[in-house]
């Protein structure tokens, strides 16, 4: 029996985030992977609102928030400062949800990784604009409800696919790029740690459920986030220096209804959508050689 | 009439007693009816029972009658959906949030390209809008563009191209996209955005102040501030009329949170009465393969200034435009606003100056000092660019000290308000005393007790004919601040 | 003036129930106002909503600090917020409860209206309840009123349920 009472979480209780929030819960993985010695920059979202509101924090680490289009660009900056002091045992770490990432945060990212600048990117994936109250984002998946994709008369819900920012990143040359679940804490850590290591631009891309915004019970976060990569909606991957490598294949990967029907932003789905959109997984499992 | 505004009483035995005709009762008709509408309606079957002029007794009595005919056109005045015993009628007032009423204007204009960014606390008027088009109500292109410096690009490109466009923003937003403000008003495009004021970071706020707009004073978009949700759909209506008679992009600006978030009642506008009133956007240039044109050239420094004087000129022609338009819209939809409202001001020793919601606030308190028979005023500035220094010359260059009370501060030196109004007055021989009050900044409440502070401070001004301290701030937690200001 | 307070956690309709309140007075010919305590709405978290009601066009933009009456939708908000903070003497507090509380210097009403909401509606959201229970306390709508802002709101069946759960708390409020 252990009695050491559990390491004091860099981040400290008494944040604003929801009843069983995803993003959270990722960032209280990602700081025990990472430790203390970072700086991290973070966008304007969820994450940044929940636990800094002045004069109160959460963070038990150095912390900066800037705007919303810019962490990239902030720890870029602040990775060139510690080169330049020579404080090669601190990370600059770069954290945004993905409103700050894909969209908004795109051009900053991008310029961050084509530097080659010593800075690990985590995206919180929620697949929308929450913060703001639950509007669409480049990352939000095909077929979801959300403010600004309401289910109407003459439009239903979100026409475009999400954005293949992993891809992206990868395709810019970066060393380490991966995907991770709040479900599969270990893989996720194991990751960070991987990218935090290396010397350059690594990018970690985390899906992590939003109870409001995904209309789901506060109790089924990690329910649904296990069900996506169960069914193989959302693969866990990792792409080393090019080469791509499948870190989690499901056993028996379970029909895509299972993981949108316990979803309200999904209810309104037909079944001819719900076949559009098992085509879709179905090609993208192809892709990484998952039955 | 017992229960008239004092005005009306006035005039009305006036006209009575002087019976000087059309004319008076004209004058009298052109008065704003104020809420006690429903007695004005009452007055409707007595019209249908006493003779008309085309009556053949109608000769007789006829400078009664004609008292009556002014009551007609007072009643007109009044808008249809107080009408408890007329046509429509309740359909039409429904209760919104400043934001519903911008998203509804916004439909009600037709627009074809909506292009705008969600930011907190505009996001309900994009939301509405999506909801609009993905219910085929609103027959436009909602794009989801991903930043607001996208979403005004965007904008350019479609207004550019001939469309009537639309935009939405806030704070950082309005920050993020300013390189396109300029560009947009410089390229002479009629864009109309709803801007819901909020603070600008640092520190993040998501609360109101003027900050946001008054930064971008210098971008050459028509300011025009909103007083409460009615003037907000109001003003975006006439927005359009305004911008694409002008060739000017127009800034409708309101509090955001205690309008954009607040619920009060609101005339819609019937569509047809719009679509009479807003014409089809027809641009004199637009990007058509028919009769190319080149647009955003690079402006060599031989025609640099003259392009920019241009646009100056323009600025001061949107001074009568918005007057003419907003008269006509009185016409048709019975409420003008006109650049600026003088509220009890004509004969106040003590005035105050304010821009948008504040305004209401205010109007209650100086409602307080004049029953006490204190003589004091309000002038509320809706248009801010153009600046009317002439109209504010007019308004309150009798007062002895004048208070402006504003949501903004250009660091370094005082509150724009103050600065442009100061500048109007600069080679006016008689002007008034001014001091400039900085509150609300950061959606800090602006309390009653802070407004009678501040009219203290006028007053003692007024009283002493100097002003110790010109700057000052309002409803400031002073424990917490090292130095006092 | 009459401006009534009302006490929730965000995503039980506080922000709703402020807005039918205003609604009905408006239905009624009067002039009302209604906002939520401004800023970010957080599932659980505590929030405040107001309304206000008047004969004349109501032109104050300030926060509301001395309510009339105050309506609280979740007991296990009394704890964590002194609910009857500024609220005007004479006034009433309307608590979601199943236990009697005391507030000094003002008259309190108590209601089950969970559980009239979960009999109702099927879920514990108790804006609509607690309307009926305030009409009936402090009769500043009539609750006629308060029926049709709340069939202007909402559609068929849930309209129709609401109506049955305000009908229920405006007998059974004590």
């Amino acid at each position: 029996m252990n009695d050491k009472p559990f390491p004091e979480s860099l981040i400290a209780p008494g944040h604003g985030a929801c009843a069983g929030c995803g993003c959270i819960l990722a960032m209280r993985h990602a700081l025990e992977a990472l430790g203390k010695n970072v700086i991290i920059s973070m966008a304007t979202g969820c994450m940044e609102v929940v636990t800094t509101p002045y004069p109160e924090t959460s963070w038990r680490v150095p912390w900066i928030h800037v705007a919303f289009e810019n962490a990239a660009a902030v720890a870029s900056g602040v990775s060139a400062a510690l080169k330049s002091l020579g404080r090669k045992e601190v990370k600059s770490v770069a954290i945004a949800g993905d409103g700050g990432t894909a969209d908004i945060g795109l051009q900053a990212l991008s310029g961050m990784v084509e530097r080659g600048d010593n800075v690990l990117y985590i995206c919180y994936d929620n697949e929308g604009y929450m913060n703001t109250g639950i509007q669409r984002s480049g990352l939000t998946p095909f077929g979801a409800w959300t403010t600004t994709t309401p289910i109407g008369k003459v439009k239903r819900g979100e026409n475009r696919q999400k954005k293949n920012l992993p891809a992206i990143i990868a395709a810019h040359g970066a060393p380490y790029v991966a995907t991770a679940s709040v479900a599969y804490p270990v893989d996720f850590m194991n990751k960070l740690k991987k990218a935090a290591a290396i010397e350059g631009p690594t990018y970690v891309h985390v899906l992590a459920p939003c109870t409001p915004g995904w209309r789901i019970d506060n109790s089924k976060t990690i329910e649904v986030a296990r069900l996506a990569v169960l069914t193989g909606s959302w693969i866990l991957y990792e792409i080393e220096n090019g080469k791509m490598n499948v870190t989690f294949k499901p056993p028996k990967r379970r029909p895509v209804t299972d993981y949108l029907k316990i979803q309200g932003r999904f209810k309104h789905l037909s079944d001819a959508e719900i076949s559009e959109i098992q085509k879709m997984v179905d090609d993208q499992c192809k892709h990484f050689g998952i039955e | 009439m017992k229960g008239w505004h004092n005005e009306t009483d006035r005039r009305c035995r006036d006209s009575r007693a002087g019976q000087r005709g059309e004319e008076q009762d004209r004058e009298l008709a052109g008065l704003q009816a104020d809420h006690r509408r429903r007695k004005v309606h009452g007055v409707r079957p007595l019209l249908d029972i006493l003779p008309r002029a085309s009556d053949p007794q109608g000769q007789t009595g006829e400078s009664r009658l004609r008292l009556l005919q002014g009551l007609r056109h007072l009643r007109q005045r009044v808008s249809i959906s107080r009408d408890n015993d007329g046509f429509g009628g309740e359909k039409m007032k429904k209760m919104l949030t400043g934001n519903e009423a911008a998203a509804i204007a916004a439909k009600l204009a037709r627009v074809n390209v909506i292009s705008a960014y969600p930011i907190t606390p505009q996001t309900v008027v994009v939301e509405k809008l999506s909801e609009f088009v993905a219910d085929g109500e609103l027959d436009a292109e909602f794009m989801k563009v991903e930043s607001e410096h996208s979403a005004l690009s965007a904008c350019v490109g479609a207004a550019a191209t001939g469309a009537r466009t639309f935009t939405a923003t806030s704070s950082q937003g309005l920050m993020y996209m300013a390189e396109m403000l300029f560009i947009a008003s410089g390229m002479r495009l009629p864009i109309v955005m709803a801007n819901a004021n909020r603070a600008i970071s640092a520190p993040l706020s998501i609360w109101c102040d003027q900050q946001d707009s008054i930064s971008v004073r210098d971008c050459g978009w028509i300011q025009l501030y909103c007083e409460n949700n009615q003037e907000i759909m109001d003003t975006i209506i006439q927005a359009f009329r305004v911008a694409e008679s002008l060739s000017l992009p127009v800034m409708v600006c309101y509090d955001g949170f205690i309008l954009s978030h607040t619920v009060e009642p609101v005339d819609v506008p019937e569509q047809k009465d719009v679509d009479e009133f807003l014409p089809h956007f027809k641009p004199q240039y637009s990007l058509d393969p028919e009769k190319p044109v080149t647009m955003g050239s690079m402006g060599v420094p031989e025609y640099y200034e003259e392009i920019k004087c241009i646009q100056q000129e323009a600025m001061h022609a949107a001074k009568d435009k918005l007057v003419k338009v907003d008269a006509e819209f009185g016409k048709k939809f019975g409420r003008r606003y006109k650049l600026l409202e003088r509220y009890h001001s004509d004969d106040a020793d003590v005035v105050l100056l304010t821009m948008g919601s504040l305004s209401s606030s205010v109007k209650e308190i100086v409602d307080r000092y004049r029953e006490r028979g204190e003589k004091v005023g309000l002038v509320k500035v809706r248009s801010f660019r153009p600046f009317p220094a002439e109209e504010l010359i007019d308004a309150i260059g009798h007062a002895k000290a004048v208070a402006v009370l504003e949501k903004n501060i250009s660091f370094g030196s005082a509150g724009a308000l103050f600065l442009d109004t100061a500048a109007s007055f600069v080679n006016v021989k008689k002007a008034p005393l001014m001091l400039d009050f900085i509150c609300g900044l950061g959606g800090r409440d602006v309390e009653a007790l802070q407004i009678r502070e501040a009219i203290r401070a006028a007053a003692r001004a007024a009283e002493s004919g100097e002003v110790r301290k010109a700057v000052r701030w309002l409803g400031l937690r002073e424990k917490l601040v090292g130095l006092r200001t | 003036m009459i401006e009534i307070r009302f006490h929730g956690r965000g995503g039980q309709g506080a922000v709703t129930a402020a807005r039918l309140l205003a609604e009905a007075a408006f239905l009624e010919g009067k002039y009302s106002q209604a906002f939520p305590s401004f800023g970010a709405e957080r599932r659980g978290a505590p929030i405040l909503a107001f309304t206000r009601i008047n004969n004349k066009p109501i032109r104050i933009r300030t926060q509301v600090y001395e309510p009339n009456h105050v309506v609280v939708l979740d007991p296990t908000l009394i704890e964590a917020v002194n609910v009857a903070s500024g609220l005007k003497r004479g006034g009433v507090v309307v608590i979601n409860s199943r236990e009697p509380h005391k507030f000094t210097g003002a008259k309190v009403a108590s209601i089950d209206a969970t559980s009239i909401a979960i009999e109702n509606l099927g879920v514990p959201i108790t804006n609509t309840v607690m309307l009926g229970a305030l009409v009936k306390m402090t009769k500043i709508v009539s609750l006629d009123s308060i029926v049709k802002a709340v069939q202007n709101t909402f559609k068929g069946k849930l309209a129709e349920k609401n109506v049955a759960a305000i009908k229920l708390a405006y007998e059974r409020v004590a």
